[in-house]
This record gives structure tokens, C-alpha cells and sequence, in this order.
């Protein structure tokens, strides 16, 4: 049994718990706020619904690292891996006639998952340093073989001929992202409420606790190990879906997408939002992409040049993510509001 | 305070340590259910890692420690807590970004200790349950300590200098709690402290190490009362 097993027993039959579990897990308006104007952009007259789908699914993968990182703490120099295989599996699926994408998306989630779960088991033991160095060694070979297996994927040019069937046998991907906006949205919100639910319950704490003190937690009854391997299974499940879904938008799967660049971006993402905090991969996600975009239109060649000035801007003045600094404003301000003025 | 004399932790000729480096040297004595046995000594004599070695914390060498009858010394220190062994360590090592309520939920295994009895026993934090734990105070920080041990519904708790550094109203309240842990739990614990006073008035055996080695062994109130061999053996002014 692990630590989120062992705390998920443990709370559950107590009244006293379920309460608790059952406010923390209560949503707020602000969170209602954030999706309402996520799903509101589709709206916005000269939007470009392919790249904020794009957004959405930076948003997921960065969600999905944020559950390793944020909250178990282990840090990952080959996130990419998952949301490559994620990518790849969809593309196969729909290379070889397995066209539908809902159960192509699920599909895809299992095998990153499952790889997840054994790169978990691999690594439960290693710790700092160690750890980034595995995750970015597992990087390189996935991507070397990908790169290097022509016949199989493709090689450089990427995976051809992937074909997608509509969503629900309807909603038919055209190249206004109509569909991939809404197909992006939806999966993405729905796995963020079930990383929500699972993050808001004595699983999520017991991942916090074991980040915080992993020789504290294993006296206290929680076989921490464990819990590296399932959060590497969900993470990696997450990434996977990201991947498969950029794959069925877009119709394409290529070597880059599980580039040691794309774990570097993704990393980068998750510092600006703030890790630890569900959002931050998505807040992350909207200004890093919607920067790049915006920054590479302007400057086609020298765009990766302002893009990191930028960045290390943006770290420089809220050291903790975006969102973090916003929370750490809004408590000082709401502080000063209750202190009232000085008698 | 009664003890039905039932052996709850049997630990003999115990040898442990760091690695390779011994700390413990044969170390024998047994605990009651329901007794309370203190672990005086000076500093760096091996308390603390006797109370790590019972949790799975160091290098187990040598000997035996059955708890409730049953061998633990290989087991890990997981096991050892869902057996009943429950610690709340010198450094209090609380979760600094969670919340009170989330430090105690963490670990909820229900049984004698509710969440609310908990605050019954320690009402200083029912009324921070919302703050951060990196927030409270020295003394706070302690009771959320010993009260997330507790959450996880132990039978024998290890306390390692629960009174350490802090303020003599703050130590009165900690003893107070411990009091009425034992009375209404049937508690067994065993303690580590400096605070030889506190300690031995309130317990009712101890024993006392000198670099890894059981010294002395005697009931708390004669040994409160020989003034010359505390000062013997913990250098303390009679």
C-alpha cells in the first residue's frame, strides 16, 4: 500500500475528514471565472482558435509536470517522453485505422501511463540530481530511437498519413481549429477535474507531505516510494493526453515533440505560472505561447532572443510564478483591508 | 499512573547506529502499556537515536526490539507507525505548506483521536487550523507535532524533548496535554528531555545513557529525589 492509499484509508470513513476534503475540494469563483474566459475566447472576433487550442494543450502538459514537480517534487529533465508517446500512439491509431479520437485519446493515455508507472518504478530510489539526469538520459534514447526508426515513424519528417475521424462522428477538425478548440478545451478541463479531485484529497496531501519530508511521512505510516511511481503514472497519462490531442488537432506527430527542448519548455512554462498550484501550467501556458507567437511575428529570426529576455524578466520579478506572486498580493492586500487603518 | 503491566516494547541488547558507526551499545530495558518511561542523558549519548532506531530511522547492528511481541527491527519505519509506534521528533518537522488542519489530515487513521479531540487537547491550534504551519509559533509547531503522532492513532508515543525551548507557560500547557493524553488514552510513552525536572516528575521510570550505554535505570520520583546522582550523571546542581 502506498502513502495515498494509506491516507486515502485513512481519512475516508471519518466524518470529520470527508468535511474537510469535501470544502477543500469546493470550487471558487475565480476558478469559475478562469475557464468561463478560456471557453469565452472562442468568441473573440480574429482569434486564432489553433493556437489557443495549442495553449490548452500546453496548458495540460504543463498541468500534468505540475503534479510531479508542484506536488511530489520531482523534478524531470524528460517530460516530453510522455507527451511524445502520447503522440505517436494517436498517430499510429489513426495511421493504421483506428480513426475514432476519443478512444485513441484514451489509448494513448494508458500507454504513456503505463510507461509512466515503470519509469516511476525505475526511479523511486534516485533523488536529486540523480533524478534529472535519469529523465533527461530516457529523453534522449526516446528521441534518438524516434529520430533514427525512419521506417517505423517517420524519422525527421514525422509520422504521415495520420488520418482523425470526427469528434462524436460530427464534429469534423477543419483548419479554423473549430473543432480542435472545442476538443482541446473539454478533454483538458475534464482531466483538470479529475487531477483536481485527486489533488484536493488525502492522495494530493500525502504527495505534499512526502515533498516536504519524505522521512517524515514514512514515520507516520506512508510508504513514500510508492507514491514517486503513481505520480509518474498520472503525470505521465496527463502528458500523453496533451500529446495525443495535438496529434488528432493537427494531424501530425513529429520527432520534436518529444524533444529534450520541448521538457525544457515545458519546465519553463511551469516556472513563469508557478508550480504547485494546478493553474500555473495553464497561466504559464497562455503567456509563454501567446509570447512566442506574438514575439516571433515581430522578429522572425531573432524571436527566441526576446523570448528569453523576456523570460528572465518575468522570473526576475515574481521569483515564485506568476500566480504565486498574484496569491502572495492578494493576501497582503486583504491583510491590510482586516488590520484596518493604524489608531 | 497505572499500568497494567502488560510488556509493550522489549527492547534487548540492542546495538545501532549510522552506517557503520555504532551509537547504541547493548542497550536493554522494557516499557508497560500505559507507563511512561523517561531518557535522560547528556548531550549526544545516543537518546535521540535511541528513539530513531525504535522508529526504523538508523542502521539497525544488533539485538532485538519487540513491540507487542512481535520483532520490528528489520521492519520499515511505515510498518513500524501502522503497528502503533507513533514520533514526534526533536525537530518537530511539521509541513510547513500545509495547513494545521492539512498536517493532521495527512496522516487521520481515526481511532482513539478524533480531529476534534485532538484540539481538544492542544485548543491553541483549533483556532490557527487555517494558518500554514511555517506560521505558528515554537510551541505551536510542537503541539501540532505530538497531535499529528497522534492522528495516526498510536500505542506507544516517542517524544523527543517535547518541551525543549520553550516558554514555561507553553511547557505547563505540553504537560498538561501529556497528562491527559496518558489518562484518557492509556498512552504509552516514551521521552527523551533535558528538562530532567519536568521529566522525572511527571513519568514514572527512567533510565539513563552515557555514550550508547544504559547507566542507570531507576523510578522517577527516587531519582528526582538523589540530588547527587542526577548530578552525577547529568552534571545538573543539586
Amino acid at each position: 500500500m502506498s502513502a495515498t492509499e494509506a491516507a486515502s484509508q485513512a481519512a475516508a470513513p471519518h466524518e470529520a475528514g470527508r468535511d474537510y476534503f469535501a470544502s477543500l475540494a469546493r470550487w471558487k469563483v475565480w476558478e469559475i471565472l478562469f475557464w468561463a474566459t478560456l471557453a469565452g475566447c472562442y468568441f473573440f472576433p480574429d482569434i486564432d482558435r489553433m493556437l489557443m487550442s495549442r495553449v490548452i494543450i500546453w496548458g495540460l502538459f504543463a498541468m500534468s509536470l505540475d503534479v510531479l514537480l508542484g506536488y511530489r517534487g520531482i523534478p524531470s529533465l524528460g517530460h516530453a517522453v510522455f507527451f511524445g508517446v502520447g503522440a505517436y500512439v494517436a498517430g499510429f491509431l489513426g495511421k493504421f485505422g483506428w480513426t475514432e479520437p476519443i478512444s485513441g485519446l484514451f489509448f494513448a493515455m494508458f500507454v504513456a501511463g503505463a510507461l509512466g508507472l515503470v519509469m516511476g518504478k525505475l526511479v523511486q530510489r534516485v533523488t536529486g540530481v540523480g533524478l534529472l539526469m535519469v529523465t533527461l538520459g530516457l529523453n534522449l534514447i526516446v528521441f534518438d530511437f524516434v529520430l533514427r526508426s525512419t521506417e517505423l515513424t517517420g524519422g525527421d519528417d514525422g509520422l504521415q498519413g495520420i488520418v482523425i475521424a470526427p469528434v462524436l462522428n460530427y464534429f469534423r477538425f477543419d483548419i479554423w481549429g473549430r473543432t480542435a478548440f472545442w476538443y482541446a478545451f473539454v478533454v483538458a478541463f475534464v482531466l483538470f477535474v479529475v487531477t483536481r479531485m485527486l489533488l484536493k484529497s488525502p492522495f494530493g496531501l500525502a504527495l505534499i507531505g512526502a515533498r516536504e519530508n519524505p522521512r517524515r511521512m514514512l514515520t507516520l505510516g506512508a510508504p513514500v516510494e510508492g507514491d514517486v511511481s503513481r505520480a509518474f503514472m498520472i503525470a505521465a497519462a496527463l502528458a500523453g493526453a496533451a500529446g495525443a490531442l495535438l496529434t488528432q488537432t493537427t494531424q501530425t506527430a513529429a520527432p520534436t515533440y518529444l524533444s529534450f527542448q520541448r521538457s525544457a519548455d515545458v519546465l519553463v512554462i511551469l516556472i513563469i505560472g508557478g508550480a504547485g498550484r494546478l493553474y500555473g501550467g495553464f497561466i504559464g501556458a497562455i503567456v509563454f505561447i501567446l509570447l512566442q507567437d506574438y514575439v516571433s511575428a515581430l522578429s522572425p529570426v531573432y524571436w527566441y532572443f526576446w523570448i528569453g529576455l523576456l523570460l528572465v524578466i518575468i522570473v526576475s520579478f515574481f521569483r515564485k510564478g506568476l500566480l504565486p506572486s498574484v496569491e502572495q498580493l492578494y493576501d497582503r492586500l486583504r491583510s491590510r483591508k482586516s488590520a484596518g487603518p493604524p489608531g | 499512573m497505572a499500568h497494567d503491566g502488560e510488556i509493550i516494547l522489549d527492547v534487548r541488547k540492542l546495538d545501532a547506529g549510522y552506517g557503520a558507526a555504532k551509537v547504541l551499545h547493548g542497550v536493554e530495558f522494557t516499557v508497560s502499556r500505559g507507563e511512561m518511561l523517561v531518557v535522560l542523558g547528556r548531550n549526544g549519548v545516543g537518546k535521540t537515536t535511541l528513539l530513531e532506531t525504535i522508529c526504523g530511522l538508523t542502521t539497525w547492528q544488533a539485538g532485538e526490539i519487540l513491540f507487542k511481541g512481535q520483532n520490528i527491527e528489520r521492519l520499515a519505519p511505515y510498518r513500524r507507525n501502522r503497528m502503533g509506534i507513533g514520533w514526534s521528533p526533536q525537530e518537530r518537522e511539521v509541513f510547513p505548506s500545509l495547513s494545521v488542519q492539512e498536517n493532521l489530515a495527512v496522516v487521520y487513521r481515526g481511532g482513539k483521536w478524533t480531529i476534534d479531540k485532538l484540539y481538544d487537547l492542544f485548543p491553541r491550534l483549533r483556532a490557527r487550523r487555517d494558518n500554514y504551519a511555517r506560521l505558528l509559533s515554537g510551541g505551536e509547531q510542537q503541539m501540532l507535532a505530538i497531535a499529528r503522532a497522534l492522528a495516526s492513532d498510536p500505542d506507544l508515543l516517542l517524544l523527543d524533548e517535547p518541551v525543549e525551548g520553550l516558554a514555561p507557560l507553553v511547557v505547563q500547557e505540553m504537560v498538561a496535554a501529556i497528562n491527559r493524553m496518558r489518562a484518557e488514552a492509556a498512552l504509552t510513552i516514551v521521552m527523551v528531555e533535558t528538562k530532567h525536572e519536568v521529566a522525572l516528575a511527571h513519568s514514572d521510570r527512567c533510565i539513563v545513557l552515557d555514550h550508547g550505554v544504559i547507566v542507570h535505570a531507576a523510578p522517577s520520583a527516587e531519582m528526582l529525589a538523589d540530588h547527587a546522582l542526577l548530578d552525577r550523571l547529568l552534571g545538573v546542581a543539586a
